[in-house]
């Protein structure tokens, strides 16, 4: 068992307590907390610089062994290494030249594990309950779904990790979202985390460590509980976790690195034990009915600036409503459902795992892609991207007229060349909608996989439970 | 690092709310491998009509960004505050920054200052109407001080401690090694190794 340097608090504690009072190595009054990293995924665009710094300071690796790296954010989607521009491919270079160097295992492009950091991470069994998991990407909250402590950092803060496998953290406040009743049909996950940043705006998490239960979220699958986990962030907060349970337990066992006979019931045994206690108190609880949701789509330039795709565009209640809806080219009043989308994108550490692609192939099976609409899939790591081959599910899109690529961040953040051209309105299963995000005055709708594909077969935004 | 006491200059006013770290930094300016060079390309999307805050003459050399809540919001890229910092500023005040952004900041030397709604509205104003105004943000006292204005600013203890001193922070650590071994012989056999 992990010795709590911490004394457990008298009135009982959250998952989030649990979890970083197990990984304190240092407490000292009017200093952050010593953390222990258990598990530190690197990639290629937010460690050159932390590689850099130990190397001219004279430090190695602390832990390799606790260290994997993948190529994800700006490595092409069809062509190979040599598709990238020359300061992609450098990037991608320096990243191979650190690891080979340090000792860290390395997925690089063209690999059979290369995926996105936040995929391939819980599809080995790497990331596990309990574990304390940093990454220089702010989607790092997304491996909370398996009862992890999981966040993302900046590069300053990776260097400080790749040195000592520690990071100092000041405790964070703890905030629960509880989800009750049943998601309907045509309802997922991704409507779970946009209703709630719809209802919190985009700050209120601010400061905090966030536990999601309740019955809607105890009913989802690994997939649904890490796109809820991911977009955590996107309303402020540093991290989202959900306490593991059988769904937890029966995802993990048999993968890669997930613990073995013996190991594995002395895991079980402690994962069992993260849960809230009865007693806990929280700073702050929120709470969403899950059965009175439907499908949601981004209207604005935040996350926050959401609605059921059956409303219609609102009329601006500030300045940066105002701006938003300048930049989308949407006038107040329109309705959300006649929007026509040039664009759809099904991809992103929110979005591309398995049961992602099923979901959305569900939708356009037997029907085809509308004539004035580009689409594409992209897997989040090729291990996705067998599996869906292995179903056929690539046949799927690609006879509806989808393009099948290679893994990566790809259009979620553009910084390959799948990008939106200005003035593109794009469907998106990714996190952000932020300006320019998906390219350069590009327009980016977020919504779940069967949204995605709806708009994509129907050529605008629509409420694909009409396609059910 | 060198030691930060106090930092001022001329103000630039950038009043909208939740900005957001794509907006800092585009995404195609995250390619370099280096720290530095980040700054000709602060917000690169919003300075191409000509007319932004920060292309004004008035606002040339502006020390400290005044801005909206939510600062810093979406990813963590710390090429944010690396553009912020090579364009020239070294302070930011607002009225909440967004988690890992602030983290950043201070990683960065750049003082990211919270004040009060009221308090940064008159620095928004001040900055409009006077642009040749002078602040200066006094880390030691945990001040931010004008002309006729004295606002005092909470922060972190221990990150303010690093900044006066100039602290490596790697170094800090380190010096915890012991902790950190015995730590180490502690954790659960089961945890996963990479190789």
């Amino acid at each position: 068992m992990p010795n709590f340097r911490s004394p457990p608090g008298k009135a009982g504690r959250t998952l989030a307590q649990k979890l970083w009072d197990s990984h304190v190595v240092r407490v000292a009054p009017g200093e952050p907390d010593l953390l222990y990293v258990d598990l530190h995924l690197v990639h290629e665009v937010t460690s050159p610089q932390a590689f850099e710094g130990l190397r001219l300071a004279g430090r190695r690796v602390r832990r390799p062994d606790l260290s994997l790296a993948t190529m994800d954010h700006n490595v092409p989607t069809q062509g190979g290494v040599r598709a990238a521009d020359d300061l992609s491919r450098r990037q991608m270079e320096v990243l191979a030249e650190n690891c080979r160097r340090e000792g860290i295992p390395l997925y690089q492009i063209g690999s059979r594990r290369q995926g996105i950091v936040h995929v391939i991470g819980p599809e080995l069994g790497l990331t596990q309950p309990g574990m304390l998991i940093v990454c220089g990407d702010s989607h790092t909250s997304t491996h909370g779904a398996f009862g992890a402590l999981a966040f993302g950092i900046g590069t300053s803060e990776v260097e400080v990790v790749l040195a000592t496998q520690c990071l100092p953290q000041k405790r964070l406040g703890d905030l629960a979202v509880t989800v009750t009743g049943e998601l309907p049909l045509g309802v997922t996950a991704k409507d779970i985390v946009l209703g709630l940043i719809g209802k919190t705006g985009i700050s209120q998490g601010q400061g905090h460590l966030v536990e999601y239960r309740g019955p809607a979220i105890e009913a989802l699958s690994m997939e649904g509980r890490m796109t809820v986990c991911n977009m955590t962030i996107e309303w402020g907060a540093k991290a989202g976790m959900i306490a593991p349970d059988d769904t937890t337990f029966t995802y993990l066992q048999g993968r890669p690195s997930a613990p073995k006979g013996a190991a594995w019931e002395k895991a079980l045994e402690y994962w069992k034990s993260l849960s809230t206690d009865a007693e806990a108190a929280f700073d702050g609880e929120i709470e969403i009915d899950a059965s009175r949701l439907e499908p949601h789509v981004t209207w604005g330039t935040n996350p926050g600036q959401v609605a059921p795709v059956t409303g219609r565009v609102p009329q601006p209640l500030n300045d940066t409503d105002v701006r938003a809806l300048k930049y989308m080219d949407l006038a107040p009043g329109t309705a959300l459902a006649d929007i026509a989308v040039d664009r759809v994108f099904i991809g992103s550490c929110t979005n591309a795992r398995i049961e992602d692609l099923r979901a959305a192939a569900s939708v356009i099976r037997g029907k085809h892609v509308h004539p004035k609409v580009r689409a594409m899939v992209v897997p989040g790591s090729m291990t996705v991207k067998r599996a869906a081959e292995d179903e056929g599910l690539d046949l799927v899109f690609k006879a509806a007229g989808f393009e099948w690529r290679n893994a990566g961040c790809s259009m979620c953040l553009g910084m390959n060349t799948d990008i939106l051209a200005p003035g593109e309105r794009c469907a998106s299963t990714s996190n952000r909608n932020f300006e320019g995000r998906q390219g350069s005055g590009g327009r980016t709708h977020l919504m779940s996989p069967p949204m995605a594909a709806a708009a994509a077969v129907t050529g605008h935004l629509v409420d694909v439970r009409e396609l059910l | 690092m060198e030691p930060i006491a106090r930092v001022g200059g001329r103000m630039a006013p950038l009043d909208r709310a939740d900005v957001d770290t794509d907006q800092i930094i585009p995404k195609q300016f995250l390619k370099r491998i280096e720290r530095t060079g980040y700054g000709p390309f602060l917000f690169f999307d919003w300075r191409a009509d000509g007319n932004f805050v920060l292309d004004k003459p008035e606002h040339a050399g502006a020390a400290v960004l005044i801005t909206g809540g939510n600062f810093g919001c979406g990813s963590s890229r710390e090429h944010a505050p690396w553009a912020l910092r090579d364009f020239g500023f070294k302070a930011i005040i607002a009225p909440s920054f967004a988690d890992i952004f602030r983290a950043n900041c201070f990683k960065t030397g750049l003082l990211a200052v919270t004040l009060t709604e009221r308090q940064v509205r008159h620095l928004m104003d001040l900055a409009s109407e006077d642009p040749a105004a002078q602040v200066t943000v006094d880390l030691e006292k945990q001040e931010v001080r004008g002309e006729g204005f004295t606002y005092k600013f909470e922060v972190d203890p221990f990150s303010r401690d690093c900044l006066l001193h100039g602290l490596d922070e790697i170094g800090l650590v380190e010096m915890h090694d012991a902790e950190i071994a015995a730590f180490e012989t502690h954790r659960p056999s089961w945890l996963p190794a990479v190789k």
